[in-house]
């Protein structure tokens, strides 16, 4: 940014920019930014909603998390397998299948950008996965498989340890094709022809060169805006699992830092906790974040 | 447009495909066979629940309860969308009050995160005003937190306010939403500078730039925003902030029908499809719009 030489002048300059933007900054400074700081500081207490003011804890919060909780090591865990699976995954199934339906007739290339968008739209219709997964006798998959004969009886899918990672894996990846995918057909979109036909002048052959040598470097922006939201999404799997398979699950195989602050947070009242919970999830999506945004960033800018 | 103009975009859209087919990059058949039937099996799995919510909402009991389960409905009756009246008839507050409470939320949300969003958006796209590029960085970073992971300090912050089973907490962090700001910025930073610098030489303020001049340049932007919002508005369950029944969202009592087991999964699928159809259609009307917004949702560096 340049330096300003009249930071006077130029705010009154600007004041009626202020008198725009200040509606939405006080929104946001409330709604969004406010909750981030108060997690810090409720995150040093023993805020539990009865007790107020709440009595500074220093660090017990954290110590008890890291050192005492046997269940955020367990939450933890799964976040981050979910995390690592779904996250990767989405990203590039987002990325390919947008780049696949590029190239069809726009008919078609509306109609699959609908296919794979609808379940983003159609916010709650993922409950149907549980009549899918169902493990009584009107289990779809269970009769499928049974009738195949590769079981011999019903599979409990959304109760067995085994399987609940699994099945979360498979819906929310059905739910990951959102902003990013949309992102990523529309810049595609955008990418001008001139580009391929000097392409195929310089000696891109096929496909794939294609792809790793002039499509996806030209799309860094795209590929930057997509990775914020998948990160977003790979680590807020929480809705999802206690709709479909309930809350506590068996064992807690499927228990999420997200499941689990909001046990503390409207179940158990310890808002303190609950915030410290809040504070390392935002820490880890924010390094997360930064990683992944360097990675992308050399590759786009090459 | 004119007629001229527009024989002439016709031509050049022709010379365009006949040069891309000439110098288009090969493409081998396997290749297009293996994109086909990846794209198939995709859109099947993708489509698989609304398939099975369709037909076994239309099932009549009998079918729901055969054994085993059918993958088809030999009798389709509308039966179940019948049996939601009667099912909701049975709770403590009608259903018309869950349907105005979610159409009102949606409206009201979405008209005034499109009113609050593009005001903001526009000094943000257009003028280097002292401590906008760290402000807007700040929002952008904000894309990362969905509401999952703000939703305890949130609470604490909207019951503190005395907000708890009132409209404004749940329109509040929908209008503060930071994805709509992102967008109409992005959108906004296309509109040729010239173009308002002319606007401001005849003397037009600034916020009549913003009305007479941005505005209708940033339509299919605006769109965008209305159908993302709708989206999001429409399917929200008011989670933590409402326990009033009167004030209680449609999908809230979508999910207490769907969690009475099998009798009920008629009923539930009924319902679900009906609470799909809206947002679909209003996708469906409007798609090509949203792409072209979407096409400037990059984060640039």
């Amino acid at each position: 940014m340049a330096k300003r030489k009249n930071l006077g002048r130029d705010i009154k300059r600007y004041s009626v920019c202020y008198f725009m933007v200040a509606p939405y900054i006080l929104l946001f400074l409330f709604f969004i930014l406010a909750p981030i700081i108060i997690a810090f500081f409720f995150s040093f207490t023993d805020f539990n909603m009865v007790k107020f003011p709440p009595d500074f804890s220093g660090l017990d919060n954290y110590i008890r998390i890291f050192l005492e909780d046997d269940d955020f090591l367990i939450a933890i865990r799964n976040t981050l397998v979910l995390a690592c699976v779904t996250g990767p995954i989405s990203y590039f199934a987002c990325l390919f299948l947008a780049w696949f339906i590029n190239e069809l007739h726009p008919f078609l290339r509306a109609f699959f950008t609908v296919c794979f968008y609808a379940p983003t739209i159609s916010g709650t219709l993922y409950v149907m996965w549980g009549f899918l997964f169902s493990g009584d006798q009107y289990g779809i998959l269970n009769n499928v498989l049974m009738d195949l004969g590769i079981l011999s009886e019903p599979y409990q899918w959304l109760t067995n340890t085994e399987s609940m990672l699994p099945i979360i894996m498979v819906v929310q990846i059905w739910m990951s094709f959102g902003s990013a995918f949309l992102s990523f057909v529309a810049g595609l979109q955008g990418i001008p022809r001139s580009l391929y036909e000097a392409g195929s002048v310089d000696g891109v052959r096929n496909r794939w060169q294609e792809l790793f040598y002039l499509t996806l470097p030209s799309m860094g922006p795209q590929l930057l805006f997509g990775a914020v939201m998948q990160i977003a999404g790979a680590f807020s799997i929480g809705a999802t699992i206690t709709a479909l398979m309930g809350y506590p699950t068996t064992d807690n195989a499927a228990l999420t830092v997200v499941t689990y602050i909001s046990d503390f947070g409207s179940i158990r009242y310890e808002m303190g906790y609950a915030c410290a919970l809040s504070f390392i999830l935002f820490v880890i999506i924010l390094a997360t974040h930064w990683v992944i945004e360097h990675i992308i960033m050399k590759y786009a800018s090459d | 447009m004119s007629k001229a103009k527009a024989v002439e975009a016709v031509d050049t859209k022709k010379l365009k495909t006949r040069k891309r087919q000439k110098e288009a990059i090969a493409r081998t058949w396997w290749g297009n066979a293996f994109v086909f039937l990846f794209l198939g099996l995709m859109a099947v799995f993708m489509l698989l629940p609304f398939y099975y919510a369709i037909m076994q909402s239309l099932k009549p009991m009998e079918e729901i309860f055969a054994y085993p389960p059918r993958f088809y409905v030999v009798n389709p009756s509308f039966n179940n969308f019948r049996s939601l009246g009667i099912l909701t008839d049975s709770l403590w507050i009608p259903l018309s009050r869950a349907i105005f409470n979610t159409v009102f939320v949606t409206l009201a949300g979405t008209v005034c995160n499109v009113v609050v969003s593009s005001l903001a958006a526009f000094p943000f796209a257009k003028y280097n005003f002292p401590g906008s590029q760290f402000t807007f960085k700040v929002i952008t970073k904000a894309l990362l937190f969905t509401g999952a992971v703000t939703a305890v300090p949130q609470y604490l912050l909207i019951a503190k306010a005395g907000m708890v089973n009132t409209y404004f907490a749940l329109l509040g962090p929908a209008v503060a939403a930071p994805m709509g700001m992102f967008l109409l910025k992005n959108f906004m930073s296309q509109i040729p500078t010239t173009m308002l610098e002319a606007a401001e030489l005849d003397g037009a303020s600034i916020p009549r730039i913003w009305w007479q001049i941005v505005l209708p340049n940033v339509k299919p932007a605006v769109l965008t925003l209305i159908i993302l919002c709708f989206q999001s508005l429409w399917n929200m369950t008011g989670g933590n902030f409402i326990y009033e029944e009167k004030l209680k969202l449609l999908p809230t009592i979508l999910q207490q029908i769907s969690s009475s087991g099998i009798a009920y999964s008629g009923a539930a699928a009924a319902a679900s499809v009906i609470l799909m159809i809206p947002p679909l259609f209003v996708y469906i009307l409007v798609q090509s719009r949203v792409l072209e917004t979407m096409a400037h949702a990059g984060i640039d560096k």
